[in-house]
């Protein structure tokens, strides 16, 4: 029989394993659909996982589709440390890109080297204001930040479609539903000639440092643990809920903003209808699998930017589709969820051997 | 009503044992619960099973119950070596327990809530035919038309034992059941079990109320540890004997020095009414009194009549926006105003309950250090936690009282009730706080850490602080307080000087005679109290 025995202090080491134990049952069940697919397991596993990361190409990549999970994962963390659910960096990503590439577009003959900072700039705020709208309604009416961050998501994917279907659309475009391309002063340097490899990778590192200075070195990072954790020790004490509340849906909702406007100034170049394949979304995935840690969040970026490039190749290399790549990003979080028990559990096999107590 | 405990002395001699417990062992992750534990019951037999919080008595009653299961050992009921599967087959083989919580639905009636539990009898009208004759008789009364939650926890309690006597025990379990209780009601509560062992049914009594144990119990069982450490007769045993078999060392009694210097009035609380936030919480209604530097004021009272509703106005949880005056700390009137302001001005709160509160479980012992001394202890400077400062302020406390923990970098939740206790009383103390504001100091603590934690709360007073100490626990407050304040349905009554007050008299203030002191001819005023109540 197998039973599941309470630990009595929760187990550090199974904090940084479970992760590893989730990727391995992921690529696991990963085979077992390849197979079923009619694929030769191996094969498929080697090409989705191994192939990717083969070239110099590839590996750029790999931090072209990191950069803006790891930005929006690092505050997506902060914000589920303190209990707060902002589930919507999906919308704030697009309402950066949107007010940073609009900066973009209102001055696409600009030749200004400070369009790109003020561009980012942009990005933060026009995150930073989307996330205010749920922050507002929790803090003023006690509205769950969850759907409201959620629906707002596609209120800004619909705003984004209407721009670049109307007002926005390139006149010299022939119609189709795409901005004008960013000038160059409003486009990210990139960092390896040749590949889309650019600046928003540094902008993904501050953050990771600095979120991991704030939340391991400064008052408000324990706030923020305090109140996720123990929400009447937080009142007990006098920490200001709601300002907490504010402060970590703006941090989140600016650094969804910058990744989004690093997106469309960097590896797009302009304003189209799909500007993210749910890089809002797999964020979340990001900061569990990242154990809510900025470091943790880095190394979860890259392993979930792969399961895009993976997804790519193999639909290229293989002819899987598309639609691998989220299956694998969902069976991540269903193993991480799953897995997470063995942190206050442990695993005893055998029965229990008992004396007496048997008429 | 000393006729019980004398008369049937041979019971406990000879015959087939009701219950008989051999070696019974229970193990959890880490803690050795129960280690070989033995000992009987006879039919009629009074029985205490004393131990300090942690020893075991609860783990052991549960296995009785049939809610835990022993990992080893025997259990014979009547002779026969039985298993007991479940609470139901405990209550079949003729078991009954009252736990400490109460499992009430408070929307139901009386009446409803015991049918809920008696399962053998469906007809409402025998039912409530049986339950007035069971509380008649036992001298247990109860309306069985009221609704629970208009009930005070005394009879709330009652329901509870005539659900019990309904099943006709042949042993009722007690757990900690004065706890809720003013003196009065427990007085009550031991006619009716004296009454049910002389018709033959076995008690089990759990308890660490000593005096309690003297009066109405004629065996004792005590643990400690997980292990049996003595039997004994309580009625020929001293109170302080079998606190000291419980504790296993000798009792210090806290020691009071004597205060000079004048004393002026650090906090006072005048007019302060406040609706509560809980619906079935308590509203505090015109609480008035004063505590001066250099003194213990104790409020006592039982659970649920305003106490958390007052300790939150206090600590600045919950405020009073239009009232600032209603509280003042040193001049300050901050009624209005949250935690930082009355830490600020030197305020220091310890709450009742330890975990997810008064500390955070989850979090090292540096960074529960933090948790209230961060500004009053300098331990962050422009926003930046001083992680060196944070930690030799964390060992300080561990030090100072004598907290056992592998370091400071253990979590809170992994030390145990009382050491935890110290810890958070520790880490307010060493701040050196003008006012110290402190509910349930010792509830859930063992003894040693207990006489511990009130030296300190004494010492601090005698460096001048004022002492506000909210228990339920009355030997608590005369054993330290100087003067005492009753809170019952949320009013408090006037402050009496500890000399000069009995235990029968709190007793009826906690069971909701406000008038009783003002009858007395005691002053109104809370600031002149202060003074009447001194020396």
């Amino acid at each position: 029989m197998i039973r599941l025995e309470p630990r009595k202090q929760h187990s550090e080491a199974m904090i940084y394993l479970t992760p590893v134990l989730a990727l391995v049952l992921t690529m696991i069940t990963g085979m077992i659909i390849f197979a079923f697919l009619g694929k030769d397991p191996l094969v498929a596993l080697y090409t989705y996982f191994v192939l990717p990361l083969s070239t110099t190409y590839g590996l750029t990549e790999l931090v072209v589709k990191a950069t803006p999970l790891v930005m929006i994962g690092i505050g997506l963390a902060m914000g589920f440390r303190a209990n707060v659910w902002n589930i919507g960096a999906e919308g704030q990503f697009t309402m950066g890109a949107l007010a940073g590439g609009g900066l973009a577009l209102a001055f696409h003959d600009s030749e200004n080297a400070l369009l790109l900072p003020t561009m980012i700039v942009f990005g933060a705020l026009g995150g930073m204001a989307w996330a205010a709208i749920p922050a507002w309604l929790k803090t003023r009416f006690n509205a769950n930040e969850i759907l409201t961050s959620l629906m707002l998501t596609y209120v800004a994917l619909l705003f984004l479609s209407y721009l670049v279907h109307g007002p926005w659309r390139d006149p010299a475009g022939y119609n189709f539903p795409e901005s004008r391309i960013f000038p160059d002063a409003g486009t990210m340097p990139t960092l390896v000639e040749g590949s889309r490899m650019h600046f928003g990778a540094i902008l993904a590192l501050l953050a990771v440092v600095g979120g991991w200075l704030i939340l391991a070195k400064a008052l408000i990072g324990f706030q923020l643990r305090v109140v996720g954790v123990a929400p009447v020790a937080a009142r007990y004490v006098g920490f200001k809920e709601k300002r907490l509340i504010w402060f970590v849906l703006l941090l989140g909702g600016g650094l969804a903003g910058v990744a989004g406007v690093s997106e469309v100034s960097g590896p797009i170049g302009q304003l189209i209808p799909t500007i993210s394949p749910g890089y809002g979304f797999t964020a979340i995935i990001v900061a569990f699998l990242g154990r809510l840690h900025p470091v943790g969040v880095l190394f979860a970026g890259l392993v979930m930017a792969l399961t895009y490039l993976g997804g790519e190749t193999a639909q290229i290399e293989i002819g899987l589709p598309a639609a691998v790549a989220g299956i694998f990003q969902g069976i991540i979080l269903f193993f991480l969820l799953a897995c997470d028990v063995l942190n206050l559990y442990r695993i005893r096999i055998g029965w229990r051997v008992r004396h007496g107590g048997a008429a | 009503m000393d006729a019980a405990p004398s008369h049937r002395t041979d019971n406990t001699q000879s015959g087939t044992p009701l219950l008989e417990l051999s070696n019974i062992t229970k193990e959890f992750p880490g803690c050795l619960a129960n280690d070989q534990i033995s000992f009987r019951i006879m039919p009629g037999e009074v029985h205490a099973l004393l131990g300090e919080n942690g020893a075991g008595k609860s783990t052991l009653v549960k296995i009785i119950y049939g809610v835990l299961k022993a990992d080893e050992g025997r259990i014979a009921w009547l002779g026969k070596d039985v298993s007991i599967a479940g609470p139901s087959s405990a209550r079949h083989m003729g078991i009954g327990m009252v736990f400490q919580h109460f499992s009430l639905f408070d929307s139901l009636t009386v009446l409803e809530n015991i049918a809920l539990a008696a399962t053998d009898e469906r007809d409402r009208t025998k039912l409530r035919d049986k339950v007035l004759e069971v509380s008649h008789s036992y001298g247990l009364p109860l309306d069985p038309d009221r609704h629970v939650h208009s009930l005070s926890v005394g009879e709330r309690q009652r329901i509870e034992i005539v659900r019990c006597l309904l099943q006709n025990p042949k042993l009722l379990i007690l757990d900690e059941p004065t706890s809720v209780l003013t003196p009065q009601e427990v007085e009550r509560l031991f006619e009716t079990l004296r009454q049910l062992a002389a018709e033959g049914c076995a008690i089990l009594y759990i308890s660490h109320k000593l005096e309690e144990v003297k009066a109405l119990c004629e065996t004792a069982t005590i643990l400690r540890g997980g292990k049996v450490v003595a039997d004994c007769d309580p009625r020929v045993e001293t109170a302080r004997s079998m606190a000291e078999m419980m504790i296993g060392e000798k009792l210090q009694a806290p020691n009071r020095a004597g205060r000079d210097g004048e004393s002026i009035h650090r906090l006072v609380v005048s007019h302060l009414s406040l609706q509560s936030e809980d619906q079935f919480g308590t509203d505090l209604d015109d609480v008035s009194f004063s505590v001066s530097s250099g003194e213990i004021l104790g409020i006592a009272g039982i659970a649920g009549n305003g106490q958390t509703e007052l300790m939150a106005v206090l600590t600045g949880e919950s405020v009073v926006p239009d009232n600032m005056d209603a509280i003042v700390i040193d001049e300050q009137p901050i009624a209005h105003k949250g935690p930082k302001t009355r830490r600020s001005l030197g305020a220091a709160f310890v709450p009742e309950e330890r975990n997810g509160h008064g500390a955070v479980p989850s979090m090292p012992l540096t960074e529960n250090a933090l948790l209230t001394a961060f500004r009053r202890m300098g331990l962050v400077r422009r926003g930046i936690i001083d992680g060196g400062k944070t930690r030799d302020f964390a060992e300080d406390i561990i030090s100072q009282f004598d907290v056992r923990t592998s370091g400071s970098g253990s979590d809170a939740g992994s030390l145990s009730g009382g050491n935890l206790q110290k810890f958070v009383v520790g880490r307010e103390i060493i701040q050196r706080p003008n006012v110290l504001v402190i509910c349930q100091p010792t509830w859930g603590v063992d003894a040693g850490a207990a006489s511990a934690i009130h030296q300190a709360l004494l010492d601090l007073a005698a460096n001048g602080a004022a002492v506000l100490v909210i228990s339920q626990d009355l030997d608590e407050i005369f054993a330290i307080c100087d003067r005492v304040a009753v809170i019952s349905e949320g009013r408090l009554s006037d402050t009496r000087g500890i000399k000069s007050v009995t235990v029968d008299e709190i007793g009826l203030l906690m069971g909701g005679l406000h008038d009783l002191a003002g009858s007395d001819g005691t002053g109104q005023d809370a600031p002149a109290l202060a003074e009447a109540g001194h020396d």
